[in-house]
């Protein structure tokens, strides 16, 4: 069975048609166009395609496309404050060279984003926690990790 | 798309998810949080004709506390169950167990009652609902019923809710006094399925052990109540062999072997965690 929704992602609206059965990852990238939300597990482990669902980081390859009208999605491409411009946590993925491939990026970006706005004093090893949820087969962990930390001091600093 | 095809109802009440049941019987599934139920259709274990989303379903996203227990909706986030001030002080071995629930944004999504409605042997919050003797609300085509957390595991992915029911909350008494917590598991990393983990929970009094609950996971088809290593601590009070107990714990158990680890190192693990856990516990209480 297929119909026809709308879906509010990054503040525009996309009205799509999908079979009941879209994952929600897949109407991001081939119904909307937004190929920032990577796919690489499709069942939920790597973290490739998460994206915010009313602001709480969720995975969209564990979502069908039916089940997300009426909520506000936001993806990697709605991170950013302006064009041209980078978020705290893109700012500090770029400066800890955390990223290598860039394919895990988008749910890094998308995860720690969520995470520090809700927890923005959490400890060391919760960061490490936190993040465990993102896989890097480029296995550059430690660049993610001291993003993250950088991030986390400025998201404080901001704060005071 | 991986799923193979099927129609999604989304009702908003719990009567149209039962109405919606009832009319299409086995071909139709509830889904929760979808956490567990979406990688096994994409992966094509499973398929139904019909799924009914529960998300929609606000009545069950209700969080109370009724006298001496505290009772969660089954749509209640594991990520709220984690943080909520009420469900932390009231239950805390619910809130001690959901951070070992894969990652937090699996934990955003994935819900209680999915959980424990969904009862794989390795997940925690079906053993925390069996130690605490928690009570599990159902409605179906005959009305509402309740089912004690002993009598709700049947096997792996089988619980005794009969078709057309749902799960719609679950009631966990509250512990008064000094208690201590705990959730222990082995995984072979943070966030995978548990290997063997154990919910522990004690109430002393002085060097008395006044109360205690042990479950298992990962042991075998459902959780494990612990009975006679409850019995132990209790007869032993805070000063008891805790490795006897570990012992007691485990010696009835015949967890099978499979790629992750034999059922003889699981057994193993579960007497060494079981002493662990009740250790932190003891410490906890008398802190």
């Amino acid at each position: 069975m297929s119909r026809n929704i709308t879906l509010n992602i990054n503040g525009a609206q996309h009205t799509v048609d999908v079979e009941d059965r879209m994952l929600l990852s897949d109407a991001i990238r081939e119904k909307a166009g937004l190929t920032g939300t990577h796919v690489a597990c499709e069942h939920g482990v790597c973290g490739a395609c998460t994206i915010l669902l009313d602001g709480e980081a969720v995975r969209s390859c564990l979502m069908f496309t039916v089940q997300a009208a009426g909520h506000e999605i936001t993806t990697v491409e709605g991170i950013a404050p302006a064009p041209g411009e980078l978020s705290v946590v893109q700012r500090a993925m770029q400066d800890n060279h955390g990223l290598q491939c860039g394919f895990c990026t988008p749910g890094i970006v998308t995860s720690l984003t969520a995470y520090l706005r809700d927890f923005p004093n959490a400890s060391d090893d919760e960061l490490k926690e936190a993040l465990s949820g993102n896989l890097c087969r480029c296995t550059g962990y430690m660049g993610i990790i001291n993003a993250a930390r950088q991030a986390q001091k400025e998201i404080q600093g901001s704060a005071k | 798309m991986k799923p193979a095809p099927f129609e999604m109802h989304l009702p908003t009440s719990v009567s149209e998810v039962v109405a919606l049941l009832d009319e299409h019987g086995d071909l139709a599934k509830p889904i929760a949080g979808g956490q567990s139920l979406v990688p096994m259709m994409s992966l094509r274990l499973a398929s139904f004709e019909h799924l009914i989303d529960l998300n929609g379903v606000s009545e069950l996203n209700q969080v109370s506390v009724n006298g001496d227990s505290l009772r969660i909706g089954a749509m209640v986030r594991q990520s709220t169950a984690e943080h909520d001030p009420q469900i932390v002080k009231s239950a805390p071995l619910v809130a001690k167990a959901i951070p070992h629930i894969g990652h937090f944004q699996i934990r955003n999504r994935g819900t209680v009652g999915g959980s424990i409605a969904h009862a794989d042997p390795s997940s925690e919050l079906p053993a925390v609902a069996l130690a605490l003797d928690a009570t599990i609300e159902a409605v179906g085509p005959n009305g509402s019923r309740e089912i004690a957390a002993k009598d709700f595991f049947v096997s792996t992915w089988e619980t005794s809710l009969i078709d057309g029911e749902i799960l719609t909350g679950v009631r966990f008494p509250i512990w008064s006094g000094k208690c201590g917590f705990v959730v222990e598991e082995v995984a072979r990393r943070h966030g995978d399925f548990a290997l063997v983990g154990v919910a522990a929970a004690v109430q002393v009094d002085g060097s008395k052990v006044t109360k205690a609950a042990i479950a298992l996971f990962g042991v075998g088809g459902t959780p494990v109540r612990a009975s006679e290593a409850e019995q132990a601590l209790i007869a032993g009070g805070t000063s008891a062999d805790l490795d006897a107990v570990g012992n007691l714990a485990a010696m009835n158990l015949a967890p099978s072997d499979d790629v992750h680890a034999s059922g003889e190192y699981r057994k193993a693990v579960a007497a060494t965690i079981v002493a662990r856990a009740i250790a932190k516990a003891l410490k906890e209480a008398q802190s």
